[in-house]
């Protein structure tokens, strides 16, 4: 079977240079600055996630990439050509829109090879191409039917053989998975992402599902209000949030906001703890009485029964607590714990499922269980 | 790498495809639109004359004098004339009762249609919009059958005992609004229709939930939700009236003149075109509110049709 | 809705519908009635139908509306959708208020108004131009074109307003050109209330009276001007001939394109089912032959 594919780069050179560069694009629609000067580099091969919420800009974005917005300031190059100015219908750009957007009143094959007719391909090659396109994703006995007769699903797949066909350069993908039941959704991902890493397209797609950036994504960015809050790899981004913002968005956080206790120093007094917090590295230039935002992930954040009164003097006791178990959600791998502080703060925590077959009775609500964190698990993020 | 391509469709200097798009059919509705509008004006203020064209020129040349002449006459006739304006009241009166009763049968019927089972309203629809379809004017004559003296009506009425002489039901006011009713009502019940039918249905199941009787459901939910939709079939109804010609020629009496009898008599037996001009122009002014509103709701809700 | 509720409700759309037909059944029944005069039956009789294949008037009348109906209809049509394609493209543009107004107002405009400023206009144009040389097939259609397109452009706007957007760019994104787009996509989209506006405008160009009466010429007298002249002179029961075949042949259209719109539905939904059963887990269990 011919698959359609680009020839791979040799590994070592994946591109510093970067095969697709966004430099500085702005877009402004009247008074509104929806795309703030944004800057990315993507590679060659590689998949790339924008992911936001509704209205910070990412579909804007990757409509100009698309050509159908023209950016109010900045340049984009596709393979060393600038393709800014280039219309959408010349442009070696193709996406996968989020409604589909198949043509209801043409079928299958004439979907797919709509694009091989405008190139001006012979029908014989067209033919060929797009029975090898629909083959590629598991569609080939549907060439006559019409868009109207399938499911969603199957018209997604028909969407995407549609955009692969014409081998573009650089694929874009709008919220792909946003039309399907989260039950077929997993799956969808992982078929996707397959047959998109067997082509070997540079791909780039827009998604405010946070899991979906996280499964699909080389690299991710994350956008808010028209600018690009932090961009890495999905655990450099999950693991080491630069802001409140990325640390909340992705996946769930509790944060603490406390005042340094001393000049350089890395112990932090919160008033919602009882206990200070200690950071895993000083914060040298910062002055006692400034504030400081960490955050830790429910997963560090250990539960144990609660030992009686501490011989030790509270002030060297850090990142610790002692909580009430307001709520219990039975999450399958994992139990969510939602907990009460004296302090009226409520604390999140996963605990695994072997963890809890440890604690002989496992905590039920109202019961009181104390509660501790590594150093290294408290990020600063503000 | 080459550099970049060239854009689609810009010759320097020549304005890009989407001016054309637009420039071809404004202009085309500017002459054939707004001009003849504008000529209304201009012969309104001109004089009745014998040759062809049965007006006067504003701007002439004679004996080295050019001269620029604004005859004010048409407007004086019809604003000191009593006929124009009772004809003006009379029309507008007709207008607004044939409005208000259009709405007043339009509604429920419109309600009716809206609230029946899928397959059937289409069909009930279908009822009331094919009439629309077949010759007006034969519609208007089967009245014209129906209601003169020894017509269908009156031979019930004779018949039944109801009445010993033949009832005057045509050419007179009876007649006129039987015939008016009967062409509008079409006009009032489709925007109503597409209104009600258009309506969220879980807002008045949510007022029924919430405790409100079927009565106030209405008043309180169904009604006022549909309010563009009785604003347009109202506007649909009343503007055109105000000027039709045959229904009153064929079904009214001679004291129920309407403008539109007027204006037409003006222009075909009296050849009195600048006079005819100066009504239309007065009419126009008349309408020119009711219009704009009409646009505004047209612009808000989109099409109504 | 109470018992009685629905029992006033079909009594109301009952008489509603009598009122509406009447005149209509009145028309049916009068054209076969034997005696001149409405007021007597005096048998069945197919006399006024034979009397319509010599009356030349009459028949002359008939062409040429229907062929003022058809050009009316064609150039309806294309002006109508360019207006109502303008409408749901280009939002804002310089004069779009304007553009918007002179779109709509016609549709609530007395025929009078119009009949007269167009008269106007043509009589303007000849002592300029030379052009139009009286009135006649030109005028006409020119008026009947006016009238009509507003129907057609609300109607097409409608229909581009309603149609997923993301069609036209997925054609843009796979490298058709914005004519392209137009021909291959937004068209055969549309047709469905281009062929609606054809129909309509067809109906109102052939029923119209008082454009018709300011701009006909003397060769050019139009059917429905046949019929006033006449009505107006008084009985002419040849007329309720004419009007039993514009019933019938309207009905029948009407009819039969509810019918051919209701079973082409119908098939779709067996398409569409068939399709769904295919999916479904239970057929996964039926084995496919190869």
């Amino acid at each position: 079977m011919n698959i359609p594919h680009i020839p791979p780069m040799k590994s070592s050179k994946l591109g510093e240079d970067g095969f697709l560069q966004v430099l500085d694009v702005s877009k402004q629609f009247g008074k509104v600055t929806v795309v703030d000067k944004v800057s990315l580099s993507i590679r060659r091969q590689e998949f790339f996630a924008l992911l936001g919420s509704s209205g910070c800009g990412k579909s804007t974005l990757l409509r100009i990439m698309a050509g159908l917005e023209t950016p109010t300031s900045g340049r984009i190059v596709l393979d060393g050509q600038d393709i800014t100015d280039i219309p959408a219908h010349r442009r070696p750009v193709n996406m996968m829109f989020q409604s589909y957007a198949l043509f209801p009143h043409m079928d299958v094959a004439s979907n797919v090879g709509y694009g091989l007719r405008r190139e001006g391909v012979a029908k014989a090659q067209i033919r060929e191409r797009v029975d090898e396109a629909l083959a590629l994703v598991q569609m080939g006995g549907y060439a006559a039917s019409m868009p109207a007769q399938l499911s969603g699903g199957q018209q997604q797949r028909v969407a995407l053989a549609r955009s692969l066909v014409k081998r573009p350069k650089l694929l874009l993908l709008d919220e792909p998975m946003s039309a399907l039941d989260k039950k077929i959704r997993q799956q969808t991902q992982f078929e996707l992402g397959s047959i998109l890493q067997k082509v070997g397209v540079t791909c780039l797609m827009v998604t405010h599902d946070q899991e979906e950036a996280m499964t699909m994504a080389d690299r991710l960015a994350v956008m808010s209000e028209g600018v690009i809050v932090q961009m890495g790899t999905p655990e450099h981004v999950y693991e080491a949030p630069n802001t409140r913002f990325s640390a909340e968005f992705i996946g769930s956080t509790n944060v603490f906001t406390g005042m340094l206790a001393s000049d350089g120093g890395d112990v932090l007094d919160c008033h919602e703890l009882v206990r200070p917090l200690q950071l895993p590295h000083a914060l040298v230039h910062a002055r006692k009485g400034q504030s400081v935002t960490v955050s830790v992930r429910p997963e560090r954040i250990r539960l144990s029964w609660p030992q009686g009164a501490d011989s030790r003097d509270d002030s060297q006791v850090f990142n610790t607590a002692e909580g009430v178990v307001e709520q219990i959600g039975y999450m399958g791998s994992y139990t969510l714990y939602y907990l009460r502080l004296p302090s009226g703060r409520v604390l999140m925590a996963h605990v695994p499922r072997e963890v809890l077959a440890g604690f002989g009775r496992e905590p039920d609500y109202g019961d009181t269980v104390a509660l501790h964190w590594s150093v290294r698990s408290l990020v600063v993020v503000g | 790498m080459t550099g970049p391509t060239p854009s689609t469709w810009r010759f320097p200097g020549l304005p890009g495809g989407r001016t054309w798009a637009i420039a071809i059919p404004f202009v085309f509705l500017l002459v054939f639109f707004m001009l003849p509008f504008l000529l209304v004006l201009k012969i309104s203020f001109a004089q009745s004359a014998m040759h062809v064209p049965p007006y006067t020129a504003l701007l002439q040349y004679q004996d080295q004098q050019l001269s620029f002449l604004l005859s004010l006459e048409s407007y004086i006739t019809i604003f000191s004339d009593d006929i124009y304006f009772s004809a003006y009241a009379s029309s507008v009166k007709v207008a607004f009762f044939t409005t208000l009763v259009c709405l007043v049968v339009g509604y429920p019927a419109a309600w009716l249609i809206a609230s029946a089972r899928p397959g059937l309203r289409e069909l009930l629809l279908m009822g009331v919009v094919l009439p629309f379809w077949t010759s007006y004017l034969v519609r208007i004559y089967a009245w014209v059958g129906i209601l003169k003296d020894q017509g269908l009506a009156n031979r019930l009425l004779l018949w039944s005992g109801v009445t010993d002489t033949p009832v005057q039901l045509m050419h007179n006011t009876t007649g006129l609004y039987m015939g008016m009713v009967y062409s509008y009502l079409p006009y009032m019940v489709l925007p109503l229709y597409a209104f009600l039918v258009k309506m969220d249905r879980s807002l008045p199941e949510a007022a029924r939930d919430l405790g409100a009787q079927p009565w106030e459901v209405f008043f309180t939910v169904t009604l006022p939700l549909s309010l563009p939709g009785i604003t347009a079939g109202c506007l649909l109804v009343f503007i055109p009236s105000v000027g039709e010609y045959v229904i009153p020629e064929l079904l009214g009496s001679a004291s129920d003149l309407m403008i539109g009898r007027v204006m037409w008599s003006d222009f075909f037996n009296s050849i009195a075109w600048p006079l005819a001009a100066a009504a239309t122009g007065v009419m126009v002014a008349l309408l020119l509110v009711p219009m704009v509103w009409f646009q505004r709701v047209q612009s808000r809700t989109g099409a109504v049709a | 809705m109470t018992g009685l509720g629905v029992w006033l409700g079909r009594g109301f759309l009952t008489l509603l519908f009598l009122f509406f037909y009447l005149p209509i059944a009145s028309v049916i029944f009068y054209s076969f009635n034997a005696s001149a005069l409405a007021s007597e039956w005096t048998g069945f009789s197919l006399h006024w139908y034979a009397k319509l294949l010599d009356d030349h008037e009459l028949l002359d009348a008939c062409r040429i509306s229907l062929v003022l109906a058809m050009a009316t209809a064609c150039s309806s049509v294309l002006v109508g959708a360019w207006i109502g394609y303008v409408l749901a493209t280009y939002r804002r543009f310089v004069g779009s208020g304007l553009f918007s107004a002179m779109v709509n107002a016609p549709l609530v405009l007395p025929e009078v108004i119009s009949g007269i400023s167009l008269l106007l206009l043509f009589v303007s144009l000849e002592q300029s131009l030379g052009w139009p040389q009286g009135r006649g097939m030109a005028t006409m259609w020119i008026g009947h074109t006016m009238l009509c397109i507003s129907y057609v452009a609300i109607t097409v706007q409608a229909r581009l307003a309603s149609m997923d957007r993301s069609l036209t760019e997925a054609a843009r994104d796979l490298g058709a050109a914005p004519l392209r787009v137009f021909f291959d996509i937004t068209l055969p989209l549309i047709a469905p209330s281009l062929f609606a506006g054809w129909v309509l405008s067809f109906t109102i160009s052939l029923d119209d009276v008082i454009m018709s009466a300011f701009l006909s010429g003397p060769d050019t007298t139009t059917l429905p001007l046949v019929l006033l002249s006449r009505m107006r002179l008084g009985l002419n029961p040849e007329i309720n001939a004419v009007g039993t075949l514009i019933i019938a042949v309207v009905s029948t259209g009407v009819v039969g394109n509810s019918w051919y719109l209701m079973h082409r539905e119908r098939a779709q939904a067996r398409l569409l089912a068939q399709a769904a059963q295919a999916r479904s887990p239970r057929a996964a269990q039926i084995p496919v032959s190869a």
